[in-house]
């Protein structure tokens, strides 16, 4: 680097070095992103296509996984419950969430502000507690709405069976619908109001303008919504591991988990499985980028953003304010409080007088001294402090590289940072550990495998974070900083950081909080020493310490709470600050 | 044709205060005129519009359009915006980005309550696009088209169900300069060849000055005038006016005489000076005399009437068309605008010429900012 006095560089220009800084860094960081994005991706294609390696036997090419996977008539089985899990939780999630959306954004639903705001609190819930916790509500042994109902109507007929398909899509579409229902308010705002007021003056009914119009012009946004929906619940492992296994429902998540944890490990046909996955997601999400992308064509100009009329509902907003009081004790009021009570209880028993006096928080000292306890929490905030800080650097880089430069090829770059978005966690999983099994470099069974997996994985949001503030900065303001004799590094470091600052911190922020919640990547990865929050609850659901589980649960609810208000109020302070 | 009386509207912000939008809106347009509502951004201008439209309800007031009562507060009606026939034009054009040229205009055709056969709405249709020159885009996708043309195709749009009121809420301000002025004269053409009653919101004087019969100029939810082009250019009621419309200067002075026949004689840093006045003050009051800068006439001679003031040339700005001087009088800065043949220096001793009946006394309540005079922002 130059040495820079007061008035820029010096006079007498020393040698150029060898590689430039800026080249360096370059070169480094699309290396890294390469090797992460694609060659998990690789191995794992092609261990789908080998035989077991043995100790006597090298692995050798063929097509058996395949054939074996799918000529056996299990996996048409695998295929209709994945899609109806995956269909059926995204059709449940949308109309709950567009529903939602509607009412709080285009009638006068009482309260309807303070539901906006409450909205992201279901979010925090990780999937794992939230799917116990409704196995305690309305399993057909122990669920408080199944006793409830059998008590009032003095018969043992089971009225809630949580352990099928339709306890799935219900569990798994209550916890997705917090995120439809922000995809369609986003969706709703978005709407120019007064394309919907020039049908009103053309005459048209109520009818004609919300199926003509407003549904046309909602299409694309709701389509992508469907698209999201589906790949996210046909990837996700915990209620189908949770509520599918138990009742022998499998779909691709549980059945690759299968594949791996029977003795012997069958890495062949959890590859092949995996690979099928792989495929199903990758054509949603290419869809859904391409109607993202053909999106723009409807955003026509727009005008002085007036407020559409609210919708007078009359009486009825009674009803709707009702339906989001329903809706915020079924999602996070009721399951934080069966936690809790259950947490207080030595076995767990239903809410009762008798079970009252038996209240203890014998279960809180129990999982503080649990062996595994401190150091899962202290891995899980090294791994998601670690990852969080070095993707949101990284991603910087590259999204700089690909906004800012003229470097050949970069939207490539961009494309293999975003490749991880189609990996399911659990496919991730197997990638990475069939990768690291047989190159062993010494990450394999330490935290370090943990680490490359969380960076894959949530590399994406990291560069969709960096992306839109990187946007927003002029080329200019850099070219003013090479002006003032600022080397390339000077000028990262103290003009585009600093600016990118806002978005940096939030999307920073959003990593730690879904690293430290992940668990269908790190379930494969984990070894003892190695454990994070997640896997700990596992295990503790693996052993039947449903009441230390909840203890364990409450509390790192609680935690994830806090981050989530501190990470609000941190964000409005700094958004009021450069605003 | 149309008309507004003692229109209010207010509604609660977002911290819960109370705004009142409106006051005391009434106005009544007459078949076949262009109407224009001019003032500031948050004048109410706007509100008035919607509520004329129907997408804003009224807190008390009454509308009534070709006869039709649509609102009162007191006979509780309120018609719903889709009864209504009024076509209107937004400022975001408002075009449906799924639907090509053709259905868009086609729409108020399909969802009205008179049923057209196909061949009808089809005949409609073209019609209004050659009224527009839109002809042969017909089937174009509407995010397709160019501003203008976008904008064109809002119009045609809300006049193919040939309303009999047409609301136009800034039509203009999304184009570029050039295209604005052509655009000006266009609807001008347009409005009186169809002879529709039109109400148009702009918060540009020159729109205004250029499009309309009359012109309603608007402050703070009030109307503080209604007059033709003319009359609000030449004899604003207030300072707001006469400085919102075009540039002026402010001279302050104290009313000596009331000559008769409007005229007051008043005395002020440039001397005395002899202005119009609408209304008929008692000597010692106050008043604001504001003079154009074409009002201004500059010379070597003395001119033999009117006033004179004798002053220095300060800056002069050659501006192509015309050429802006900044002259001293006294302590005063006053503005002029002149022939760019007139080609006196910098410095140069001039006499100013004021006419009289160009010079208007107003009495108003706020009294310009510290220096005595102010010389208002010049028309871009």
């Amino acid at each position: 680097m130059l040495k820079t006095t007061w008035f820029g560089p010096t006079t007498t220009l020393e040698p150029k070095p060898l590689i430039d800084f800026k080249w360096f860094i370059i070169g480094v960081t699309i290396f890294i992103v390469s090797y992460l994005g694609i060659v998990p991706l690789a191995f794992l294609i092609w261990q789908s296509f080998s035989t077991p390696q043995t100790m006597t036997q090298a692995a050798e090419f063929t097509a058996n996984n395949y054939v074996r996977a799918y000529t056996d008539p299990q996996t048409l089985v695998l295929f209709y419950n994945s899609f109806i899990f995956a269909a059926g939780t995204s059709a449940f999630s949308l109309v709950l969430g567009t529903l939602l959306a509607w009412m709080n954004e285009r009638t006068n639903t009482p309260f309807k502000s303070l539901f906006y705001a409450l909205a992201i609190i279901p979010l925090i819930i990780p999937s794992i507690l939230f799917t116990v916790a409704w196995i305690f509500l309305a399993s057909p042994e122990i669920g408080i709405f199944n006793l409830a109902l059998q008590r009032l109507f003095n018969t043992d007929y089971v009225f809630f069976n949580i352990y099928s398909l339709g306890g799935m899509i219900w569990v798994e579409g209550l916890h997705y619908s917090p995120m439809a229902f922000l995809l369609m308010t986003a969706a709703f705002r978005s709407m120019d109001p007064s394309l919907e007021e020039s049908a009103m003056m053309s005459g048209a009914s109520i009818r004609h303008i919300v199926f003509k119009i407003t549904m046309k012009l909602a299409w694309p946004a709701l389509f992508a919504a469907v698209l999201i929906m589906f790949v996210r619940s046909i990837e996700s492992f915990e209620v189908p591991a949770l509520l599918g296994m138990p009742a022998g429902i499998q779909v691709f998540t549980s059945a690759i988990y299968n594949a791996i944890k029977r003795y012997p490990s069958d890495i062949g046909l959890a590859g092949s499985y995996a690979v099928t996955l792989l495929i199903i997601t990758s054509i949603g999400v290419f869809f859904q980028s391409k109607i993202s992308s053909s999106g723009s064509k409807y955003s026509t100009m727009t005008g002085k953003g007036y407020r559409p009329r609210a919708m007078d509902l009359g009486k009825w907003r009674y009803l709707t304010a009702g339906i989001f009081i329903v809706y915020f004790l079924l999602i996070v009021i009721i399951p934080f409080l069966v936690l809790v009570w259950s947490s207080l209880q030595r076995f767990y028993s239903v809410p009762s007088v008798q079970a009252f006096k038996t209240i203890s928080f014998e279960n809180y000292s129990y999982v503080l001294q649990y062996p595994s306890f401190l150091r899962s929490v202290s891995n899980s905030v090294l791994l998601s402090i670690g990852s969080a800080t070095t993707i949101m650097l990284l991603t910087a880089v590259i999204c700089w590289i690909v906004v800012k430069t003229r470097i050949r090829g970069r939207w490539m770059l961009d494309n293999i940072a975003s490749l991880p978005m189609v990996f399911p966690g659990i496919v991730l999983g197997v990638s990475i550990m069939i990768l690291y099994l047989q190159f062993d470099i010494g990450v394999y069974g330490t935290l370090w495998i943990l680490f490359i997996a969380y960076l894959t994985r949530f590399m994406p949001y990291g560069l969709r974070y960096n992306t839109t503030s990187m946007m927003q900065i002029h080329k200019e303001l850099e070219e003013s900083a090479a002006m003032s004799g600022a080397t390339w590094g000077t000028t990262f470091r103290r003009i585009i950081l600093p600016l990118m600052k806002s978005g940096f911190v939030a999307g920073w922020i959003y990593v730690v909080i879904v690293s430290i919640r992940e668990l269908s990547s790190s379930i494969l990865l984990y070894s003892p020493g190695s454990e994070v929050i997640s896997i700990v609850i596992w295990e503790l659901w693996e052993n039947g310490q449903y009441t230390k589980l909840s203890a364990l649960g409450v509390m790192f609810i609680i935690a994830l709470f806090i981050l989530v208000i501190g990470m609000q109020l941190f964000t409005k302070r700094i958004g009021v600050k450069e605003s | 044709m149309l008309n507004v009386r003692a229109l209010y509207k207010e509604f609660p912000n977002d911290q819960g205060e109370t705004v009142k939008a409106a006051q005391d809106i009434t106005l009544e347009v007459p078949e076949g005129k262009l109407f224009t509502m001019l003032g500031p951004s948050g004048c109410g201008k706007t509100t008035t519009l919607r509520s004329i439209a129907g997408l804003e309800r009224p807190t008390s007031g009454e509308i009534t359009v070709d006869g039709k009562l649509m609102y009162s507060s007191e006979k509780k009606v309120f018609v719903q915006p889709n009864r209504r026939d009024i076509g209107m034009v937004f400022q975001s054009y408002a075009i449906w980005p799924h639907m090509d040229v053709f259905k868009n205009t086609a729409f108020p055709l399909e969802v009205g309550k008179k049923k057209l056969s196909k061949k009808q709405i089809e005949e409609k249709v073209l019609r209004a696009l050659h009224v527009v020159a839109l002809d042969g885009l017909e089937s174009r996708e509407a995010t397709k088209l160019s501003g203008g043309q976008q904008q064109r195709l809002a119009l045609a749009r809300a006049l193919v169900m040939e309303p009999k009121l047409l609301l136009l809420d800034e039509p203009l301000s999304n184009l570029d300069a050039k295209l604005r002025e052509r655009m000006r004269f266009e609807l001008k053409r347009l409005q009186r060849d169809l002879g529709i009653t039109s109400i148009y919101v702009t918060h540009d004087q020159s729109e205004a000055l250029a499009l309309s019969n009359q012109i309603a100029v608007m402050n703070a939810g009030r109307i503080i005038q209604i007059g033709t082009p003319r009359e609000i250019y030449e004899k604003p009621g207030s300072q707001f006016v006469a400085d919102f419309i075009g540039s002026t200067n402010f001279v302050e002075g104290v009313v000596e005489s009331v000559v008769g026949e409007g005229y007051i004689l008043a005395k002020t840093k440039i001397g005395l000076i002899k202005a119009y006045s609408a209304q008929e003050p008692v000597p010692g009051s106050k008043v604001v005399i504001s003079i154009r800068p074409e009002n201004i006439h500059v010379s070597h001679e003395r001119p033999t009437d009117g006033n004179v003031a004798e002053g220095q040339i300060d800056t002069r700005i050659f501006l192509g068309e015309y050429v802006d001087l900044q002259l001293k009088v006294g302590e005063s800065l006053l503005q002029a605008r002149t022939h760019p043949s007139l080609r006196y220096p910098a410095g140069t001793q001039v006499y100013l010429g004021m006419d009289p009946e160009k010079c208007i006394a107003l009495l108003d309540a706020k009294s310009p900012p510290a220096e005595k005079i102010v010389v208002s922002k010049a028309v871009s």
